[in-house]
């Protein structure tokens, strides 16, 4: 933002000051996870910037944690992916239905008590994780479903349903309800109309609810805590236990996977969030 | 002249058609809500409310006891009580020792008074050589406080179904011998610092990410698209990352060899073998959770500031006001409903963290829910647990209450 010549001195001052603060809160925003990069390709044991690595000498670096990840004696990185990735296949399945069904129903102009149901039905994303854990381990531990997939697979649904409740009611909100009638008008029944219309339409906050509930699954660790045995292990259990005990360049590099996937994620919510806009713009 | 109802094309009144119409819209509506309802309130609602039951029910040695405590209902609970009260607790303890079920009410009565656990271990070794009839006798020649009516009392108290008892420990309360309520004794007085740390915790980070995130907000705002999509990686790229991997860069940044004692040391601060401490304490605590937190605090304030014209600011300076009093006039108020969605957003997050301060925390900046997470796991007294759960969620959901008050809770942006 450059200011133009006849721009007084002391507002020159303060412009450049809060372009220097914000500069800094970006910083802060990023920095702290560029450096675990670095760390996963140490050569050495330790969580430090060696010298070797400060003086961008090769035998500072190596992949000898990401071998150590994959093939380690007794890692339990394998088992972790493998589960993480299952429940949170399952549990964004079903979020995905079971929230973009409601939101059809909540976006209704004839639903009745509309803002208390929105309320009930978005709670579990504003209740904290520590009470919901609690609360639902209680459940699953008296119907027999605790140390199941299936338990912490219903769990985390809880917790996805609101992310695509808010996600595809916001889609919704723009959407020319003119359409369906249309189709109506020319005969399709409403499940038709609904797979061929209403559903390509609101496809972008569909899948960008869908990405929140796998995201929400995927880096799940509070409710998992409560319900998992040791066959349920997921990558935020390991890296939780890891944690506690000793920071290891295994977890880094585990961390710097998990960096790589969150900005594929990132791309793909941002490329969705545009083309929702522009589907809605021709919609207005 | 009567007037002539108007009839739809299949004969039925208008009105009534139109009326059967919205009703069939109605119940469409809430048959399209209905499955994740029933979903929420059985694996959800149901279960908060179980624990909220959970934190009052009291009715462990009623259960265990049954025949002590019809026989105590006679008992005026001032002298001794008579021989049918310990006839009661002849047969309950011999049933519990042939089941071999003690072992939980053993740990509740010593929790009610001390002196409780030898006395029923003392009592159930030598239950069975106790002879027919006078019990009264044979008790008290087994163990002398069976002779002393506090531990009687102290049992009689726990007669009631409901207590309210964990409620009072939670905030540093709790019964003596007469059912008074009193402080707890000084040294186990930890709760009442939990619970304003946690607020306090809470409040600050609330307001750094709003200092912090106003002017990276109204920057994003007003730059041109290019640069603010480029900027907007900064704050979305954190927003998905994994809570452990950002948990775990700062666990990296606050060692005592990491990089921010690296710098305190290079600029001179502090010495090289006395390293500052910046994790396993409050102030840990207090930095990952205002960087973990910050993007919810961007995201409102910039959906809020994107609707802001910026004629509204030029406007205020064509008529006199100086840069600041357009900004203090005109911008700041217009910003309000943002500050509130974030604020109270960072807030209800903040006051039920556990993941990081369990990590950075250590000891001194651990919050309630890492309290909460101790007692379900470690000491497992689940009724506290559930009672200190209880208090946090009716603070949190008298939060949000405010929030859907004030900013409706549709009105929730993400990403």
């Amino acid at each position: 933002m450059a200011l133009p010549n006849h721009t007084p001195l002391n507002y020159r001052i303060w412009h450049y000051t809060y372009l220097t603060f914000c500069f800094l809160v970006f910083f802060f925003l990023i920095a702290p996870l560029f450096v675990i990069l670095p760390l996963s390709f140490n050569a050495e044991q330790y969580i430090h910037f060696s010298s070797k690595m400060l003086a961008l000498d090769p035998e500072g670096f190596s992949l000898r944690w990401y071998e150590d990840m994959i093939y380690g004696t007794k890692n339990p990185w394998g088992l972790a992916t493998k589960n993480s990735l299952i429940i949170a296949f399952f549990a964004t399945i079903g979020s995905t239905i079971l929230g973009t069904v409601a939101a059809l129903g909540l976006s209704s102009r004839h639903m009745p008590y509309k803002a208390a149901f929105m309320a009930l039905l978005i709670s579990p994303m504003i209740v904290p994780l520590i009470i919901s854990g609690t609360a639902i381990f209680f459940f699953m531990a008296k119907v027999g479903l605790a140390a199941t997939h299936t338990g912490i697979v219903l769990s985390h649904i809880i917790l996805g349903t609101p992310f695509v409740v808010i996600t595809v009611t916001a889609t919704l909100s723009g959407f020319d309800h003119s359409v369906t009638r249309a189709a109506a008008s020319l005969g399709s029944n409403p499940v038709n109309t609904f797979m061929k219309i209403t559903l390509p339409l609101i496809m972008p906050g569909v899948i960008s609810g869908a990405l929140f509930a796998f995201v929400t699954s995927f880096d799940e660790v509070v409710v998992v805590l409560f319900l998992a045995g040791l066959e349920n292990t997921t990558i935020p259990i390991q890296m939780w236990v890891g944690l506690r005990e000793q920071l290891s360049p295994t977890i880094m590099a585990v961390a710097t996977c998990l960096i790589v996937m969150s900005t594929l994620i990132l791309v793909t919510a941002e490329l969705l969030r545009r083309r929702s806009e522009r589907l809605r713009g021709i919609n207005r | 002249m009567s007037q002539e109802k108007i009839l739809s094309s299949d004969g039925i009144p208008l009105e009534e058609s139109l009326k059967k119409a919205e009703r069939k819209n109605k119940l469409k509506a809430v048959l399209l809500v209905a499955p994740l309802f029933l979903f929420i309130l059985i694996i959800y609602i149901f279960p908060i409310g179980d624990m909220l039951f959970r934190s009052v029910d009291d009715r462990m040695i009623t259960k265990m006891l049954p025949k002590t405590f019809v026989a105590m209902e006679k008992w005026d609970g001032k002298d001794l009580p008579d021989e049918p009260v310990y006839e009661g607790l002849y047969e309950d303890l011999s049933l519990l020792k042939k089941n071999k079920t003690f072992g939980k009410i053993i740990a509740r009565l010593n929790y009610e008074k001390s002196g409780f656990s030898s006395l029923i271990k003392k009592t159930i070794r030598k239950i069975d050589k106790l002879e027919e009839g006078n019990y009264k006798e044979q008790f008290i020649k087994i163990h002398k406080r069976w002779g002393q009516s506090e531990y009687l009392v102290a049992l009689k108290n726990t007669a009631p179904k409901w207590s309210y008892a964990k409620y009072l420990k939670g905030v540093d309360l709790k019964f003596d011998e007469q059912r008074n309520i009193i402080q707890q004794d000084e040294d186990r007085r930890i709760y009442k610092t939990l619970w304003l740390r946690t607020i306090n915790v809470a409040f600050w980070v609330t307001i750094f990410c709003f200092i912090l995130a106003y002017p990276i907000a109204h920057l994003l705002a007003t730059l041109p698209m290019k640069y603010s999509n480029l900027l907007m990686i900064c704050v979305l790229l954190p927003f998905w990352t994994s809570l452990l991997v950002r948990t775990s860069s700062w666990m990296v940044l606050l060692q005592q060899q990491g990089p921010i004692n690296d710098l305190i040391v290079w600029l001179g601060w502090a010495a090289d073998d006395n390293r500052p401490e910046l994790m396993y304490n409050v102030i840990g605590t207090f930095v990952a959770m205002t960087q973990i937190l910050l993007p919810f605090m961007v995201l409102p304030l910039y959906s809020v500031m994107k609707t802001i014209s910026p004629s509204l600011m030029r406007a205020g300076k064509s008529l006199g006001g100086t840069p600041l009093v357009s900004f203090i006039k005109i911008y700041f108020p217009l910003t309000i409903p943002g500050i509130g969605a974030g604020s109270l957003l960072v807030f209800i997050l903040a006051i039920g963290y556990y993941i990081t301060p369990a990590l950075v925390g250590g000891a001194s900046g651990s919050l309630i829910s890492n309290n909460i997470a101790y007692h379900m796991k470690s000491s497992l007294d689940w009724a506290f647990a559930s009672a200190l759960g209880t208090m946090l969620l009716v603070g949190v959901l008298a939060i949000y209450w405010v929030y859907n008050k004030l900013v409706g809770i549709d009105n929730i942006k993400l990403g």
